[in-house]
Order: structure tokens, then C-alpha cells, then sequence
């Protein structure tokens, strides 16, 4: 057993499971962290944007004359200088319910005709400073024709709205729907004796990443090769989509490095359209071209999250089981699909709709449709949250029109406990089976925490004493460990989903890994070393985990959907199996041995049943100067895998949320919040509880404090910090974890994936717990739209 | 037009001509290359460009580096002496006080403001204190403590120096 103090120095066997202090820490509490916009390249240039104020307007002209004679101006290209440049595409295709291929008119590197939201780029400018483009940007005249537009998702699919693309007609991207077929969905809802209906938004957030987008491209004549340093969660992507559909460059001429990247939260996977035309910038001026967002620019460029106009409804029988759910959603899209965008709505939210619950008939249709407003595409939990808050809003609302308890009511509804080896995964109606799962433990385990009793005690003494305390619940389920590939290929993704691990063992048994995951705060390079030396049975400072460069790093699909332990961690154990495997074979032959009688373990390779034993270090040393060595055998130690899993994983969890809401004014104070997931086996419990901290809070941002706010004419009315309201410090509890572990059973380390579960889990138990707090004090108000400000909260107590 | 200023950054003088509207924050990150401040923002909201200016917490993106003309300056990369850490960087390690590191330093920088003026905060003054710094990956949560543990820390050594010194 390990003797680790949490330093990682020990040598003894037994990292995983520990809360081992991350190594990547030094660089960044030091000032040395190196992102995209700390990096100034030889030749240097610098870009600057002209941007729409217009949601909706034809371009009429464009006047760079009098900026083209400014100081330091480099180049001025507009969208007549791209037009025959592909423009970003899309990833993922869904077919309308007819089986029509979905609408994806184009998205151009720069607006030519006509700009469709606002901050859609007209120009970009490229001067020796940053300034000097700045200036020059500003004496850029573009004249525009204002057009109508359309920025509610249910109002642009109305015939008659102002079209986004002229090509597509009622701006429908696609309609859609999964689940039974909606007339026996609807024969069991007509028997229900209890319907619960609501109607409600959920709203449109910006993801708020701290490090703005930067990009940094350049062109090398010589070698006629590219290097972009760009702020991505999937360098390997975006190379492929850059090089093969937007410039038609080949990929092997193309370097992408994501080196420090300040957050994603999917804000960071998609394809932007100022990677590409940077990219072919470079080439056209000879000098690289670095831009890195401006706050506003992030706001109004950076893919938005949910933005779901629903009504939902939930028959129960007598006894309060569920029979029927009927869904029907709006999504907004945006403006153009960004690169994941069409499966958000559909594959990552659909598919949720059985939530931790029995119910036997299901429907949920959706109509995805183009609005004036800038692109809508995952924001941590994508789709899952949006789901949650659906069917937890919707069963907490019915306990209280039912006049029953919202815990109880659950308990009578959950999926009975199933491991997933013994007992078979659980068939839902909506296309997933899920692994494992012990849903009722962590609402137990919930209550237990929070002291229930004792809290519903107080809440009526509260009401006694004139004032508003409520208790409001979520149950969650996700979908992550995105995800088998030929599952999703037959969904219309357009790309695998695998990972890749290489394993690289150094002539002198040091470790070099490999890892086509991508690190933008999660702390692979701790995780992933706590893996490899556990399994070789070496120090974690003799690893070293490598991410983020396509030049060293073989493949990879990036990190999102809370992937890169559970998939990527898993191509990184097959590698490790491989080098055990083959070190047998090396360590045998120096023992004079059987490979088959060979045992690895703490380090060593040994004879079994024998105290003959070769160290690891010995074998590595060996396979790199086999001067003794297996006839044919290769030398070296170094492995690279592809892993695609079998299936999803599927975290759950219980989160409580205890509030205080002021009579006379609303405001709404988070009083405890308490959240136990289980996200299966767990490596390093400390950034794991990080993880669950982060995602709670986001989620009860959206429940308290975000959202983004369009006005009739397209404007982005809160796009910046001095409007929209990211939570703070001083605006929340300490948060109380718990957690249960029931492992997955489909993968080597038995993990699910913890980065979004918080952010999925939240929001619905914030709602709840006001809207419970409501009914305490007699106002049986059904739904505040978020987030749920004094005003709102107030207005919904006096109407 | 450029003007010349003279400003000890880290203990180390620089002169340096430099544009009437360049940003401090602008001066340290392109001029002397100290990247570990950073620009999240354009609103003086975020936070990740603290900096100390004769030794206190200054969103380096509220002033011109013109406005630094003859004063000190601390930031990320000077806050200890070289190859050590301060208690702050010590416990936001110990506390799994960071994720992505984008906010890190702007976030120590206005904790080691607070420590020096409140040495045993409450975790409600922590809060307030910190309010002008986002955190989009911790929730703040460990932040808060690593502050906890860092008070701590610099409490027992001051104890422990003034044992050593009677």
C-alpha cells in the first residue's frame, strides 16, 4: 500500500483513489503559465475586427481607402476577398423528421452579403500593433441596409418571420422527435389523473470563459507549412476541419498547438471562423497574425449555451407513478451552426428525457430554427442541463400540485438499483441504455446530509414567522464519456469519437504520455500521471503527460462531454497494457523464463511463484540496448492506442438547494446547497470535488444570475461584465459534497466523468427551492422565468 | 508621441518610451514581458490583471503605464523571492485553489492585499475582498480556503519568528 503524502514522490504503488496536489500548479501560481496571448512570434502582425452594430442588414459597400493608408496597416481584406473560401462547418448532421438532411447554408469567414448578427465580422484589419489595426478598423465605412429581424426562437419559425438565410424557408433548421410514437404517448397521458404542464425558457447563457479566444497563425514559405496556437479544447480537430473543409490545405502542412488554455466550459471546441481566416491571412501577407478577443467580442462571438423555448408535460396515475412525458421544444441556433450546435438540441437532450425515472411512454419533438443572434452551441452539460431542469422542475412542480412530498414523490418513480454486470443496463425510451446506476442512494444520501426533517421544520417556523424558506431538489442523470463511434456516426456525427494514448517509455524508464485529451484546467497532467505510475508502479514525477500539439502528439479528439478520463484515461491503460505485456516478454527471456509465467507488479516484473524478478526500469533499459533480447521481437517500449468506447456513461447525482426569499423584495439569498454525485469510480477526489464546485456554481448562476438579453432589434443589451452578472465570491455558500461510487462496468477504470455534473444537476434545484419557498408562504406560483432576480421573483408574489 | 517613464517592476528599475495610452497592464505583458498578468476583460471587472502599486491590489488595466512613472510595482512573477513561494501560492497548490489558472495570479495578488491589512479574515471577508475577481472554474470554494490556510500559515511563522526572536 502507498505511503503518498499528496506530493506524488512516493514510489510505492497506489496514486489512484488519492487526492494527489496537481503538478501543472507551479507554472500557473507562479506567473509562467504560457497561453495563447503571451505569445509574440517573430514578425509579429495584429488583427482587428469590423464588426456589425446590425443584427440584420445587406451590405452595401465597404470603403477601406482611407484605412488602407494608415499607419502600420499591413493588409485589409474583406468579404469579396473570401467569398471563395468555404466557410466553417458543421460536425454533427441531423435529419428532419421527413428525412430530409437538416439546413446548413453556409458560414463565411467574413459577412459578404449580408451580416446576420451582431458582431458578425464585415472586415479584418492587420497592422504592425494592435492599435494601429484598432485605428484603422475604425476608419473602415461600411454602409448598411437594415433589415428586419427575428431573435425568439419560437417567433422566427412563425411563417412570415424575417428569414436568417433566404434558402431557408421559416428559418427551420430541422424538426426532429425521439421517443414512442406520440399517439400512444398520448393515450397514456388522456388515462393520467394528474397532469403537470409548464411552460418556460430555458435561457440563453454566455460561457464566460476568463481567457478570451486568442489566436496566433502563421505561414512558413519554406517548409509551406502552418503553425496556428489557438485557445481550443481540440487541436486535433481543428485541424481537420481548418485544413480539410474550410482552406482545403493538407493536414499534415498544418500545426495546431493549444498550449494554456483559460477555460472552455464547449465554448473552445467549435471551429471559429477567425482560426480559419487568420490561417489564410498568414499565408497572404507572409507574417503571423495574432487576435485575441476583446471582451464584448466574446459576448457576441463566443457560441452561446441552452436557449430552449418548452412546454412540457407530466401525466402521473393516482399513486403519483409517471406514465406519460410530451415534450415540445424550440431551440435557437443562432445566426449560423456552429460546430456541434445541431446535436445539442436533439442527441444530448432527447435522449435524457427518462431522467432517473420509470416513465413508460415518452415523446419530445424539436424544432431547431435560425434566429438573428449569435451561435448557440454546447455550454457545459449541453443539452443535459436542459433536459434536467425539464423533468426536475416538472416533478418538483407536480409534488406540490399533487400535495405530496417532492423526495417521496421521486423515491416512487426512480429506477430501481442496477450494476450493470449483474443486472442488465436500463433500457430508456429515448434511444440510451444506461450503465450503472443507484439513484435512490443519493437522494438518501442527500436528505441524510441536509437533515431533512430538520429543514422542513424550519421552513415552518419560517412561515410562521412571516418569512420564505424552501427546499427545492434535483435528481440528474448525463449522458458522457462521449462516445462510441459507430453509435454516434449513425446519428449523423460526422467524426469519430475515440481517443488516443500514446505511451512512450524512455530508455532509462522515465515516461513520456501522449494524450489526444486536452487540459484547460481539469488537471490531466496530474490525473493521467497518477494513472501511468500506478499502473507501472513508478513515481509520478518519472511521468510526464503531454497534450495540446499535433506535432507531438499522434491524434486525439479533445476534451468535452466530460470524455478525457473515461475515454481518453482508457486509451492511456490500453498502452500500459501493452508495454506490460511486451516488458513480460523482455523480462522473461533475461530470466530465462516463460512469458507466460511472468507476474507485473509494484514495478516488477517476476517469475511467478518464484522471489526472480526483473525491475521495470531494468526491462526499459533493455528493450532500448537489446543486446540480450527475445528473437523477434522488436526493441523498444512505446505504445499508442485508440480507444472507443462501448457505450456513454452516465453520472448522476442528487442536489439540494435551501433558500431564503424576501417578502418584500425577492431577493432570493442561496442559503446551503448540498450535492452528492456519483460520477463512478473516482482517481483524485480533490479535483473531482473541484470539478462538481465549478459546475454547481455555473448552474446556479443560470438559476440566479445569467443571461443573456437581446431587445427587439438584435442587440446584445448585457455584453459585458458590467451587465451580465457572472457569479462572484460573495454571492454563494459553501457548497457541501457528497458522493457515492457505483463504478461504470464498461470501462478498465470504472469512471463516468465528472466536469459537468455540477452545472447539469444545479439549476433545477435552485428553481425548485424558491418556487418551493413560494408555496410556503401561499403563492402558488408555477414558474419565474431565470434568472430569478428580486424583480421577477417579486412580480411573481404579487400577481 | 511617446513619454519616458521610469518604473521598478519586481524590484528591478526599467525605462522605458512608451504611448500616453498604453495600459499598464499592457506595458508589464508586451514591454517587460511579465504574461503572468493577464487581460480577461475591458471593463475593469475581472480581475486578472491585479497587480500591487506600492504594495497595493491595482487593476493594472485602470491605469496608464504613463500614470507608473516612479512608482513600484509588484506583480505575479515577484511576488516571492525567486525560487519560492509565497504563502498564497503555497496553499492555492495545498487547496486545489486553481483550475485553468487563467484568474490565479490577479486572485493571489488581491488576497496578499487583504492578508496584509486583515490577518485573520473571515470567510465572509474573504468573499467580499475577492468579489472583484471572477473565478468561471472553482466556484471560488477552494479559493476561499486556500486564502483560510494561507492567513494560517503566515500566522504561525510570524508566531514562530517572534518565539525565535525572544
Amino acid at each position: 500500500m502507498s505511503t503518498n503524502n499528496g506530493n506524488g514522490r512516493d514510489t510505492a504503488s497506489g496514486f489512484i483513489g488519492k487526492s494527489v496536489k496537481r503538478v501543472e500548479d507551479k507554472r500557473f501560481i507562479t506567473g509562467f503559465g504560457k497561453y495563447t496571448d503571451d505569445i509574440i512570434l517573430p514578425k509579429q502582425t495584429y488583427a482587428s475586427f469590423v464588426r456589425t452594430p446590425y443584427a440584420h442588414a445587406r451590405i452595401v459597400s465597404v470603403d477601406t481607402s482611407a484605412a488602407k493608408e494608415m499607419p502600420g496597416v499591413v493588409a485589409i481584406y474583406t468579404g469579396a476577398d473570401v467569398a471563395n473560401v468555404n466557410g466553417v462547418p458543421c460536425g454533427w448532421q441531423v435529419n428532419f423528421k421527413n428525412g430530409d438532411a437538416m439546413k446548413e447554408p453556409k458560414h463565411p469567414l467574413l459577412a459578404n452579403d449580408k451580416v446576420r448578427h451582431v458582431g458578425d465580422a464585415v472586415a479584418i484589419v492587420i497592422a504592425d500593433s494592435l492599435e494601429e489595426a484598432m485605428d484603422a478598423a475604425e476608419a473602415i465605412g461600411v454602409d448598411y441596409e437594415e433589415l428586419p429581424c427575428v431573435v425568439d426562437a419560437a417567433k422566427a419559425a412563425q411563417p412570415g418571420a424575417s428569414l436568417v438565410h433566404d434558402d431557408v424557408p421559416d428559418n427551420i433548421c430541422y424538426d426532429w422527435s425521439l421517443g414512442n410514437p406520440i399517439e400512444e404517448v398520448n393515450g397514456a397521458m388522456n388515462k393520467a389523473s394528474h397532469i403537470t404542464t409548464l411552460e418556460f425558457v430555458n435561457q440563453r447563457l454566455v460561457p464566460n470563459a476568463i481567457e478570451p479566444r486568442s489566436y496566433n497563425s502563421s505561414y512558413d514559405p519554406i517548409s509551406d507549412k502552418y503553425t496556428l496556437y489557438t485557445s481550443t479544447q481540440n487541436p486535433h480537430l481543428i485541424r481537420l476541419l481548418m485544413s480539410a473543409f474550410v482552406l482545403g490545405i493538407p493536414e499534415h502542412k498544418v500545426r495546431v498547438v493549444a498550449p494554456d488554455v483559460g477555460g472552455g466550459f464547449g465554448s473552445k471546441i467549435f471551429h471559429y471562423t477567425e482560426e480559419a481566416l487568420l490561417t489564410w491571412c498568414s499565408k497572404q501577407i507572409g507574417r503571423p497574425v495574432k487576435w485575441t478577443a476583446t471582451r464584448t467580442e466574446a459576448f457576441q462571438m463566443d457560441a452561446h449555451g441552452r436557449d430552449h423555448v418548452t412546454k412540457a408535460e407530466m401525466g402521473f396515475d393516482n399513486d403519483g407513478k409517471i406514465v406519460a412525458l410530451r415534450v415540445k421544444t424550440f431551440a435557437n441556433l443562432g445566426a449560423y451552426l456552429s460546430t456541434f450546435s445541431s446535436c445539442v438540441p436533439t442527441y444530448l437532450h432527447g435522449t435524457l428525457m427518462q431522467g432517473l425515472y420509470t416513465t413508460p411512454k415518452i415523446n419530445i419533438d424539436v424544432t431547431a430554427v435560425f434566429t438573428h443572434t449569435t451561435p448557440v452551441d454546447a455550454y457545459r452539460g449541453a443539452g443535459r442541463p436542459e433536459a434536467t431542469y425539464l423533468l426536475e422542475r416538472l416533478i418538483d412542480l407536480a409534488a406540490h400540485e399533487m400535495n405530496m412530498d417532492p423526495a417521496e414523490l421521486r423515491f416512487k418513480n426512480f429506477i430501481p438499483p442496477f450494476d450493470g454486470v449483474n443486472q442488465p443496463g436500463y433500457q430508456t425510451q429515448v434511444a440510451l441504455q444506461y450503465d450503472s446506476g443507484n439513484y435512490k442512494g443519493v437522494l438518501e444520501k442527500g436528505l441524510q446530509m441536509l437533515g431533512y426533517a430538520d429543514v422542513r421544520n424550519a421552513q415552518k417556523e419560517a412561515a410562521n414567522n412571516g418569512k420564505l424558506l424552501g427546499v427545492g431538489f434535483s435528481t440528474y442523470i448525463e449522458a458522457c464519456g462521449i462516445a462510441p463511434s459507430a453509435v454516434v456516426g449513425s446519428l449523423g456525427a460526422r467524426a469519430g469519437l475515440y481517443e488516443v494514448g500514446q505511451v512512450r517509455v524512455q530508455p532509462t524508464g522515465k515516461v513520456s504520455v501522449y494524450t489526444g485529451a486536452h487540459s484547460h484546467g481539469q488537471g490531466h497532467e496530474t490525473t493521467f500521471a497518477q494513472i501511468v505510475a500506478d499502473k507501472l508502479g513508478i513515481a509520478m514525477e518519472d511521468v510526464e503527460i503531454n497534450h495540446g500539439d499535433t506535432e507531438t502528439v499522434a491524434f486525439g479528439m479533445g476534451t468535452y462531454g466530460s470524455r478525457s478520463l473515461a475515454v481518453g484515461g482508457t486509451a492511456i491503460i490500453k498502452s500500459l497494457e501493452k508495454i506490460i505485456e511486451k516488458g513480460k516478454k523482455i523480462a522473461a527471456h533475461k530470466l530465462e523464463a516463460n512469458a507466460d509465467d511472468m507476474e507485473f507488479a509494484a514495478g516488477k516484473f517476476t517469475v511467478r511463484g518464484t522471489d526472480k524478478s526483473v525491475s521495470f526500469g531494468d526491462v526499459a533499459l533493455t528493450a532500448y540496448v537489446p543486446h540480450v533480447y527475445p528473437k523477434d521481437l522488436e526493441p523498444g517500449l512505446d505504445f499508442s492506442s485508440f480507444y472507443d468506447p462501448s457505450n456513454f456513461t452516465y453520472p448522476f447525482g442528487c442536489h439540494i438547494a435551501v433558500v431564503e426569499v424576501d417578502k418584500g423584495t425577492g431577493k432570493v439569498e442561496l442559503k446551503r446547497f448540498v450535492a452528492v454525485d456519483d460520477v463512478g469510480n473516482v482517481v483524485n477526489p480533490m479535483i473531482v470535488e473541484g470539478q462538481i464546485h465549478g459546475g454547481v456554481v455555473q448552474g446556479i448562476g443560470q438559476a440566479l444570475f445569467e443571461g443573456a438579453e437581446y431587445d427587439d432589434n438584435g442587440q446584445l443589451t448585457n455584453a459585458s461584465y458590467m451587465d451580465y452578472c457572472l457569479p462572484r465570491a460573495d454571492d454563494l455558500p459553501m457548497i457541501e459534497t457528497g458522493s457515492q461510487v457505483t463504478p461504470c462496468p464498461h470501462n478498465p477504470l470504472g469512471v463516468k466523468g465528472a466536469g459537468e455534473a455540477g452545472a447539469i444537476g444545479s439549476t433545477a434545484a435552485v428553481v425548485n427551492a424558491v418556487i418551493d419557498a413560494l408555496w410556503s408562504g401561499g403563492h402558488k406560483v408555477k414558474d419565474i422565468r431565470m434568472p430569478l432576480t428580486s424583480e421577477r421573483v417579486w412580480r411573481a408574489m404579487i400577481n | 508621441m511617446s513619454i519616458k517613464i521610469t518604473v521598478t517592476v519586481n524590484g528591478v528599475k526599467h525605462t522605458d518610451k512608451v504611448e500616453p495610452r498604453m495600459l499598464l497592464v499592457h506595458y508589464l505583458r508586451d514591454v517587460l514581458r511579465l504574461t503572468g498578468t493577464h487581460v480577461g476583460c475591458d471593463t475593469s471587472n475581472c480581475g486578472t490583471c491585479t497587480i500591487h502599486v506600492n504594495g497595493k491590489a491595482t487593476k493594472s488595466c485602470t491605469m496608464l503605464a504613463v500614470q507608473a512613472d516612479r512608482h513600484k510595482i509588484t506583480t505575479i512573477e515577484g511576488l516571492a523571492a525567486p525560487g519560492q513561494l509565497h504563502p498564497l501560492q503555497e496553499a492555492f497548490n495545498q487547496c486545489h485553489g486553481l483550475q485553468c489558472g487563467f484568474c490565479t495570479p490577479g486572485m493571489i495578488m488581491t488576497a496578499a492585499d487583504l492578508l496584509q491589512h486583515n490577518r485573520k479574515p473571515s470567510e465572509e471577508e474573504i468573499r467580499t475582498a475577492l468579489e472583484g475577481n471572477f473565478c468561471r472554474c472553482t466556484g471560488y470554494q477552494n479559493i476561499v480556503k486556500s486564502v483560510q490556510y494561507a492567513a494560517e500559515k503566515m500566522s504561525e511563522r510570524k508566531k514562530t519568528k517572534k518565539e525565535a526572536i525572544v
